[in-house]
């Protein structure tokens, strides 16, 4: 006897507890494997770019917060970095130095989210993502002293940062650093070689190297398919021409290897930060630029930064007025995102999840 | 005028219902007290089996507070004990709804048939000396014959919801339950062959020595099989909140989310009854024709905490993993289990066909060597092999190579 | 500095021999192309031994009014320099220029966003819709004169 059987249309999202944000899958599945995939977005969509073309350089600095709002340090650095590039204006080594150290501190956390929502999204109930949330707390009460805001940092700014770290920073720091190594081992002994995480992940939506590089796939995902490409290393800007870390890879490009290289890549963050705190010298931490930014007319620029969740670019134009002419979001969230039918056609609805989790997508940053 | 229980009656050993028959027996006519005094016992059961229920809900939320460095609840009465009241006021205060195009009468059912399994095991679980709702001689086939009803709940919650994440639940969770049956039943094959007996309390009777020590590795096939079948971590595919959201009961509101939510906290509390009762020697311990239901409350309360702390820990399996787990795994296992046991019975037991302490104690090293040897051939063939840690790739700026 | 930005002048050179009529002319950083001939022109600078460009950071447009600029940042990961590659289209309505979709997968979702926002149609993408706007959306909310 035959059975007759249909596929069947599921809408995952965008109200679903694992899509990280008000995403949509519009799936088809053949019992409990998937036969197509159409990822939908733009559930929040506030028009970031064209709200910049309103709002003058330093205003938009608030604007970038709400882009990737687990990485915001980094996208601000982006950002001014972008603007730097526009007006030509040298940077104060401090400044480099704090803006360098913030945005390793923002990876630690960011990355932490990522492992953490990705075990949870193995079915974990939350205990690694209560251990992850528990250093992430800490990166965030730091960030409270420095500029009295936890998600919105709005820290940095065009020619520096805003302001200079409270003395009492530099004890808290140093104390978070020592708290950190023992919180993090927990993680990794939970997690790292478990067998079921093992099972579960290992081999499952491989992303091959030729298809991530075609694709614009960039930061762990790519760097877990087997190519150590970080701008950080490849076109270092702020302080990290002085900063000695390793760029983890793996090879497989498997959803065990992204979560794996993430698990690294913050061994390296916590060593940059500690050689930041080395290095840094007192001075001044803001360059000497005008209230009201006019870079000249018919300037542009593409600011890049490698991002938590890859490459991160600001493609700015100014008509020599207050505010950009046009301003051009590169997200990595959404370049990532190409290769979803990829990677998940023919797998099951289990490992779906999974592998959204090991792509480590934020849907601020998607739909922008 | 008193009425006398006769031997002959189903319910003669059941000391609380003889007791309770005498008291009545003074007051009423016979007939109108055997029915009182049966009620008496299922409200006792009923509520405590509820009741238990709403505790555990409230030891497993402090618990994995604990696990997550959380506090948990802890703000209604004592250390927030009356959070489960707080919970099930909500819950009844709620709008009660039922999705358009649902099956109503099936729906509506649901929640009734997930409970009353969980009631019905307590019936034939001796909670202490001769305190049994009923001495049933096949008590342990009623055990499994009475779970398997809980696939059909969730079968029928999956296809009454008219929900599609619903209905994945419900064929998970029915696909789940059935290959865990299997190993579940052989692996209890053991201790009926072992104990000689398929009534509870003379399972409990045959315990000189605990089951957990004869029996290890029917202890870990039915710990594991019932954890599947309480679709708890790692096996809990029916309801995985991460991909299915709720899974079967995902259309479940209210009073009906409420019941639910205290039959799986039940069965948790009733299924860790009977495998105490199965393994553990039950109500047996110091001092048991006074203290017994101490000792059987008190190793209930270890097992669900280690249901608790193993839900705490595990990420979930994957359908076809669980699957291969349960018929490549567990039955193999069982299955060696079974033969191992009967042939130790066979040439252990004495004229009569019992076994002494003795023997048991033989058994039982016996059978922790063939429960290491075989979790080990087993446990190497469905095995992973765990990715070496590989050193991270020295980058630096002059060595980059791209390919 | 690892990654080298190639001046407008070395790409001129190079494309200009690899594709006939389709550079425009070039500045110090960027490269101008003929609208009509982006495809081949993003063919050739992938498959080019010496420009080797196999990814695509971003595409970019912007509204001048009279004109639109689409621009291509491109890098080489395997040379470890990076390109700009701009082109022009006239006018306001019914704009389109080839697709590199089938160039650079990773144009997938900025064509469409570009053809969502700004209203410039990609020839040859296979699933050109609106990406961030629903369906039956009236307008393009990125141009200049959209307000």
């Amino acid at each position: 006897m035959t059975i007759r059987t249909e596929p069947m249309t599921v809408n995952i999202g965008p109200q679903h507890p694992s899509t990280h944000g008000v995403f949509r899958l519009r799936v088809t599945f053949d019992g409990e494997e998937i036969l197509e995939v159409e990822p939908i977005f733009g559930y929040l969509h506030r028009g970031t770019e064209k709200l910049a073309e309103e709002r003058n350089y330093t205003q938009i600095v608030t604007l970038t917060d709400r882009l990737d709002y687990v990485s915001s340090m980094i996208n601000n650095q982006a950002y001014c970095l972008a603007v730097e590039e526009l007006l030509g204006v040298e940077v104060p080594q401090r400044a480099k130095y704090l803006r360098t150290l913030t945005a390793e501190l923002q990876r630690v956390a960011s990355h932490l989210m990522g492992i953490g929502f990705f075990l949870q999204d193995l079915g974990t109930l939350g205990t690694p993502l209560m251990y992850a949330f528990r250093s992430r707390e800490r990166i965030l009460d730091l960030f409270e002293m420095l500029c009295g805001a936890r998600i919105t940092v709005s820290y940095m700014r065009p020619g520096g940062v805003f302001f200079d770290a409270p003395v009492d920073f530099w004890p808290a720091l140093d104390q978070f650093l020592k708290d950190f190594e023992a919180e993090y081992n927990e993680i990794q002994q939970l997690i790292l070689e478990n067998e079921i995480v093992m099972v579960r992940t290992r081999g499952v939506a491989l992303l091959p190297l030729d298809l991530a590089i075609n694709a614009s796939v960039s930061g762990p995902s790519l760097r877990a398919s087997g190519l150590a490409w970080d701008w950080r290393k490849m076109a270092p800007y702020d302080a990290y021409d002085r900063m000695e870390f390793d760029v983890p890879i793996a090879t497989g490009g498997d959803n065990y290897d992204r979560f794996w290289v993430r698990i690294q890549e913050i061994h390296q963050s916590i060593r940059i930060v500690k050689q930041c705190i080395e290095q840094i010298e007192p001075g001044p931490t803001r360059a000497d630029v005008p209230l009201v930014l006019r870079p000249p007319a018919g300037a542009e620029a593409y600011g890049r930064v490698e991002a938590s969740k890859g490459e991160l670019g600001f493609y700015l134009v100014s008509d020599g007025g207050i505010s950009p002419y046009r301003m051009k979001i590169r997200s990595p969230s959404l370049m990532n995102l190409t290769v979803t039918e990829h990677l998940l056609v023919g797998w099951k609805l289990a490992d779906m999840i999974v592998t959204l989790g090991s792509l480590d997508i934020n849907l601020g940053e998607v739909d922008r | 005028m008193s009425c006398v229980l006769g031997p002959d009656n189903i319910l003669h050993d059941t000391l609380l219902f003889r007791v309770i028959y005498d008291f009545v027996g003074h007051l009423l006519p016979c007939w109108l007290s055997y029915i009182v005094a049966g009620g008496v016992i299922m409200m006792l059961l009923v509520n405590g089996v509820l009741m238990g229920a709403g505790l555990f809900s409230w030891v497993e939320r402090r618990l994995i507070g604990r696990f997550h460095n959380r506090i948990g609840p802890n703000r209604w009465g004592p250390f927030g004990m009356l959070q489960p009241m707080a919970d099930v006021v909500k819950l009844i205060f709620k709008e009660d709804l039922t999705p358009a195009g649902a099956d109503r009468i099936v729906f509506m059912i649901v929640p009734v048939a997930m409970l009353a399994p969980v009631v019905l095991m307590m019936a034939v679980v001796p909670f202490a000396k001769d305190t049994a709702l009923a001495n049933l001689n096949v008590g342990v086939l009623y055990v499994l014959a009475v779970t398997s009803i809980t696939s059909v709940a969730i079968f029928m919650a999956g296809w009454a919801s008219n929900n599609r994440y619903a209905m994945f639940g419900a064929s998970r969770g029915v696909a789940i339950l059935i290959s865990y049956e299997v190993p579940v039943v052989m692996s209890l094959l053991g201790v009926v062959l072992v104990a000689g007996s398929m009534s509870m309390a003379d399972v409990v009777s045959a315990q000189t020595i605990p089951f957990l020590l004869v029996q290890p590795l029917a202890f870990f096939v039915f710990f594991v099989g019932t954890s599947a079948e309480l679709n708890r971590t790692p096996f809990d595919l029916a309801e995985a909140e991460s991909e299915i959201i709720a899974g079967y009961h995902i259309e479940y509101s209210g009073v009906k989310f409420a019941l639910i939510q205290a039959a799986e906290f039940g069965a948790v509390l009733t299924s860790s009854a009977v495998m105490v009762t199965l393994f553990l020697s039950g109500w047996s311990g110091p001092l048991s024709s006074y203290l017994g239901w101490v000792w059987f409350l008190m190793k209930i309360g270890v097992l669900a905490f280690v249901f608790s702390w193993v839900r705490a820990t595990f990420p979930r399996l994957r359908i076809d993993q669980l699957l291969a787990f349960a018929w490549k795994f567990l039955l193999p296992i069982s299955i060696i289990n079974l033969f191992a046991t009967a042939l130790e019975v066979y040439f252990l037991r004495d004229g009569a066909g019992t076994l002494d302490t003795t023997d048991l104690w033989i058994m039982a090293g016996i059978n922790f060597g063939v429960a290491f040897g075989s979790l080990l051939i087993f446990g190497t063939l469905i095995k992973e092999k765990v990715r070496p840690a590989r050193p991270i790739t020295g980058v630096t700026l002059s060595s980059i190579e791209v390919s | 500095m690892v990654v080298r930005s190639l001046g407008g002048g070395e790409l001129e050179e190079r494309v200009s021999a690899g594709v006939s009529d389709s550079v425009e002319g070039s500045v110090d950083d960027a490269l101008w192309i003929n609208s009509s001939k982006v495809a081949e022109v993003a063919g050739f600078m992938k498959s080019d031994q010496r420009l080797d460009f196999n990814f695509l950071n971003s595409v970019s447009a912007v509204d001048y009014i009279d004109h639109f600029e689409i621009v291509y940042h491109l890098t080489s990961l395997n040379k470890q320099h990076t390109a700009i590659v701009k082109t022009r289209l006239n006018g306001r309505d019914a704009l389109s220029l080839p697709s590199v979709y089938h160039v650079w997968r990773g144009a997938d979702f900025q064509e469409r966003e570009i053809w969502d926002l700004m209203g410039i149609r990609f020839e040859g993408h296979p699933n050109l819709k609106r990406i961030m706007l629903w369906e039956g959306f009236e307008g393009h909310p990125l141009r200049k004169d959209y307000l």
